[in-house]
């Protein structure tokens, strides 16, 4: 066991974790933050898209231990004083999600692709997307969410 | 409807979104309970393969291993055979036990199961577990397993055949093919699909052996039927100390219909254990063990008339069971498939004959759309065929055999009555989306210049809401094909809606509420909806064709009814009036012609409950619960039209625009359905153009991840252009047909259609799907021009 300290949506967590054990499980079985989601085991989905240091990682491909003293967002973390993030707002607007599942992914995603662009064209959204995968929307919604985020950001 | 009518028809935002966009959703794999042991299965690595021995002595010793049990313990501990839903005569029903004994038939067929006291030990140890295996010969196809000399899979089953069956008047059929003018014959494959919702299965089984009581979390889309079938057939224990919760379900697509050897084993092994027994699908699991999809192989002929009347349609398909009978598999391709042979058009003779073969591959079930995608492919690639063959337009050679407006109720002659119908007039709008002229234009102009566009439609028709009960058990269904659902009026007038539909997507939390809250003239907020919970839904079939709207809302609305009826008679006595002189509307119950004489319905709601003054004789109590058995399916129909442009020099196709004009009857949440048929179309258009299950001669799986199994990405797709027609079907009481799965069964269809039409030119009359960038670039060269 080794000792690992991550700040994970602000707070600071201390634990003794297993070295091989993946950052996705130290946030859904560690430490309860069952937000983000694991849909393959190839790196494909991005059902598990966090924030590390600000970059959106597949939490699945990289040991907990790797985040040890760097910080990471999850979807529990979007939400600020109680306010939807405007990303958030957009997928339940624009009806950007049907299961849900890869929706947590697919909104931290969202979000890096709006921070990097924050005026993305339709092409450039759907080809950031290219690292989440999602099988009931067909897309057509979660790219008029994005505008729509984008839209709202660009606004306030 | 009522007159208070103002939400259903509203593209209300989902109530469900607010947990799913913070994380807050709970899916089976989120559900945490103290002592909680893991399990993780060991898996055949070999298609076929005698079992001769399993040590696991290696496995039992690593620290925190709880248990292995193979095949053998659990047959000792009572656990029998998998449950076959739908029966076909003569049919063949070899067992398939959840843990394969002494023969492995397929690449995942699972042999042994570790617990632990840790997913990661569990993975470890099952690693350790050393099983003796003597391969043997592997059949993967499905007309090989047939032939002579083909392995065999089992005793019950010789020639490999589970059932041959048939549909239609053959001898008609033969007479219009002998004076037709002109045949059309084609081979064609529907290859074989995996399904990937992108929540792998998962099941949670939680024994108390103080009270005898499961209560199992497992990822299906039908609670009761999954207890019923686990209680009864498998596990042997008695039905009402079973209780099973489906809670946040990351789509289905059908594949999470089906009773799996996982949860049975997980189930077992908690009640041998008395400790909760978690399993979560590894990606490659759900590759190797959903049920998948398709994998027909076809000879179809069309007899034509000179004028371009089809006459006669002869469709004969071996399909691929896979290794064992999934639940309900056998239905999928005769029943689902070969009455829906008609299409759209007035064809009058039509025989398809079906070959159901064991191969060692995953078995194959229900996949959205289930046996209507594979025969809308037939239908619309022939009526294409013979277009060409007869140099006649498609669409005029469809427009030509329609079945008219005014034909409606229409017998087809493969066995169902579609309720209504007006195909031209879908047609009509799509060709204005598309502005076909125009396009034909473009499209000359641009081969000129070495561009090949092409365009293709499928006038589809489809079934949804299988039914009604009695005439599905004739055919061979092991279960009744109602739903349920109970309205339960709180004593404050506060309303919760316990249906047996179970949403994994659909958003039923949202559709359903709306229908209520409409009915009873009550906000949304005042209407709770709970499924997937047998502990709290007294019954219900679940949700998979289509049927959530057609038989699961209308379900809800008949209670509504029954609520509304003795609210009347409650509100009348506390009135002074006549019963028939009390009318309800927007939340009032008041007395005709004097509007100010009435009882909120919440007045009426803490009447029945406190029951100081109720009329003589009544029960108290607001509560009701229907049973909705229709009277027969729902006939969604509509037109899709798929513009593809293919790259010559490498043989890429890229779809170019898609517009898709659907008739689903009356809607309910426009933004909801919307946005079904864009991800149905998705699936669709991914059969066609990128994704298929690729089993190698020795039965491995060579497309066993998402690294080589090509499902959609954003980048590959376009927004569907949609536009509706709306004839309400008056098979319900709400109008409503479904909506889930039209998109991927007309979808696939009118993409072939496209690239065979860009590939013109070249005179390729017809490809197999998929439509792989090395497939069309080698079909080009070959044909030299």
């Amino acid at each position: 066991m080794t000792s690992v300290t991550i700040d994970v949506n602000g707070t600071s967590q201390t634990r003794q974790v297993e070295p091989r054990l993946l950052l996705v499980h130290f946030l859904r079985e560690t430490l309860g933050l069952t937000g983000t989601h694991v849909g393959c085991d190839t790196s494909q989905c991005g059902a598990c898209t966090v924030r590390l240091d600000g970059a959106a990682v597949k939490s699945c491909s990289l040991f907990a231990v790797q985040a040890d003293g760097r910080s990471v967002t999850t979807i529990e973390g979007l939400a600020k004083d109680g306010k939807l993030h405007p990303m958030q707002e957009g997928f339940w607007e624009k009806h950007g999600l049907q299961c849900g599942f890869c929706t947590p992914g697919m909104i931290i995603s969202a979000c890096e692709i709006l921070e990097r662009n924050p005026n993305p064209t339709e092409a450039e959204i759907r080809q950031g997307l290219e690292g989440n995968l999602c099988r009931c929307t067909g897309y057509a919604n979660i790219v008029k969410a994005v505008q729509h985020a984008a839209s709202n950001m660009a606004e306030r | 409807m009522a007159a208070t009518e103002r939400l259903f028809g509203s593209s209300i935002k989902r109530r469900e979104d607010p947990r799913l966009i913070t994380g807050k959703g709970v899916y089976v794999d989120d559900v945490k309970l103290p002592g909680t042991t893991y399990a993780s299965f060991v898996r055949s690595p070999h298609a076929h393969a005698r079992i001769n021995g399993i040590d696991s002595s290696a496995a039992r010793k690593l620290p925190g291993v709880v248990a292995v049990y193979t095949g053998k313990d659990l047959s000792a501990g009572g656990v029998k055979s998998l449950p076959v839903g739908w029966l076909l005569p003569n049919i063949k029903l070899p067992p398939h036990l959840p843990l394969a004994v002494d023969r492995a038939r397929y690449m995942g067929d699972a042999v042994a199961v570790v617990i632990a006291e840790s997913p990661y030990v569990a993975r470890d140890a099952a690693d350790l577990v050393e099983v003796d295996y003597e391969p043997l010969p592997v059949v993967t196809d499905a007309v090989r397993a047939t032939q002579a000399g083909a392995p065999k899979l089992h005793d019950e089953a010789p020639d490999n055949v589970s059932f041959r069956w048939s549909l239609g008047d053959k001898d008609k059929t033969d007479a219009a093919f002998r004076g037709a003018a002109r045949v059309v014959k084609e081979h064609l494959v529907n290859h074989r699909l995996i399904p990937n919702a992108i929540e792998p299965r998962a099941a949670l089984a939680s024994a108390n052996p103080a009270t005898g009581e499961i209560i199992l979390w497992v990822t299906t889309q039908n609670p009761h039927v999954h207890r019923l079938l686990m209680a009864a057939f498998v596990l042997g224990i008695p039905e009402h100390k079973l209780r099973v919760i489906s809670p946040d379900v990351g789509g289905g697509f059908g594949s999470k219909i089906f009773v799996y050897p996982e949860e049975c084993a997980v189930t077992w092994a908690s009640r041998t254990l008395g400790r909760p027994v978690k399993w979560t699908a590894e990606r490659r699991e759900s590759f190797m063990t959903d049920a998948h999809g398709r994998d027909h192989q076809t000879d179809a002929e069309m007899a034509l008339d000179a004028d371009g009347h089809i006459l006669a349609l002869r469709v004969k398909s071996t399909v691929n069971l896979g290794a064992y009978l999934s639940l309900f598999a056998p239905s999928v391709p005769t029943y689902l498939y070969g009455t829906l042979l008609a299409g759209a058009y007035t064809t009058p003779a039509i025989h398809v004959e079906v070959t159901g073969a064991f191969t060692n591959t995953t078995p194959v079930d229900a996949y959205r759309g289930a046996g209507r995608p594979e025969a809308c492919y037939v239908v619309e690639r022939m009526v294409d065929l013979a277009a060409k063959e007869l140099g006649v337009d498609p669409v005029e050679l469809r427009r030509r055999n329609f079945i008219g407006p005014d034909q409606f109720p229409y017998q087809t002659p493969v066995a169902v009555m579609y309720d209504s119908g007006n195909y031209a007039a879908a047609l009509d709008k799509a060709l204005e989306i598309l502005n076909y002229g125009a396009f034909r234009r473009e499209q000359d102009k641009l081969r000129q210049q070495g561009r090949y566009l092409g365009v293709g439609f499928s006038t589809y028709v489809e079934a949804c809401g299988l039914a009604p009960s009695q005439v599905a058990g004739a055919l061979g269904a092991q279960a009744g094909l109602y739903e349920s659902a109970t309205v339960r009026v709180h004593p404050t007038g506060k309303v919760t809606v316990f249906t047996g539909s179970h949403s994994h997507g659909q958003g039923h939390e949202t559709t359903f509420a709306q229908v209520a809250a409409d009915e009873l003239g009550l906000p949304m907020e005042d209407i709770e909806i709970v499924h997937g919970d047998t502990g709290q839904v007294p019954f219900g079939m679940g949700t998979y064709g289509s049927r959530s709207g057609p038989v699961g809302a209308a379900a809800v609305h008949m209670s509504l009814q029954k609520i509304k009826d003795k609210g009347k008679k409650i509100a009348a006595h506390l009135l002074e009036a006549s019963e028939n002189d009390v009318v309800y509307e927007g939340g009032k119950f008041s007395v005709k012609g004097s509007p100010n004489r009435f009882k909120t319905f919440g007045d009426v709601a803490l009447m029945a409950y406190l029951a100081h003054n109720l009329p003589k004789g009544l029960e108290p109590g607001l509560e009701a619960i229907s049973f909705f058995d229709p009277g027969n399916f729902v006939f969604p129909f509509g037109t899709h039209i798929a513009v593809v442009e293919v790259e010559r020099e490498t043989g890429k196709v890229k779809l170019v625009r898609y517009i898709a004009v659907d008739d689903l009857g009356r809607v309910i949440n426009p933004m909801i359905v919307d946005g079904m048929v864009q991800g149905g179309i998705v699936q669709g258009v991914a059969q066609a153009l990128w994704e298929e299950a690729i089993y190698d001669e020795n039965g491995q799986l060579v497309t066993g991840s998402m690294m080589n199994y090509a499902l959609p990405k954003a980048d590959d797709v376009v927004t569907a252009e949609l536009a509706r027609t709306e004839t309400p079907t008056p098979v319900n009481p709400l109008g409503v047909k479904g909506a889930g799965e039209t998109g991927t069964i007309a979808s696939t269809a009118a993409v072939a259609n496209a690239v065979l039409d860009a590939l013109g030119p070249f005179g390729i009359k017809h490809l197999d799907m998929p439509f792989t960038p090395g497939k069309v670039w080698e079909a080009i060269r070959s044909s030299g021009r």
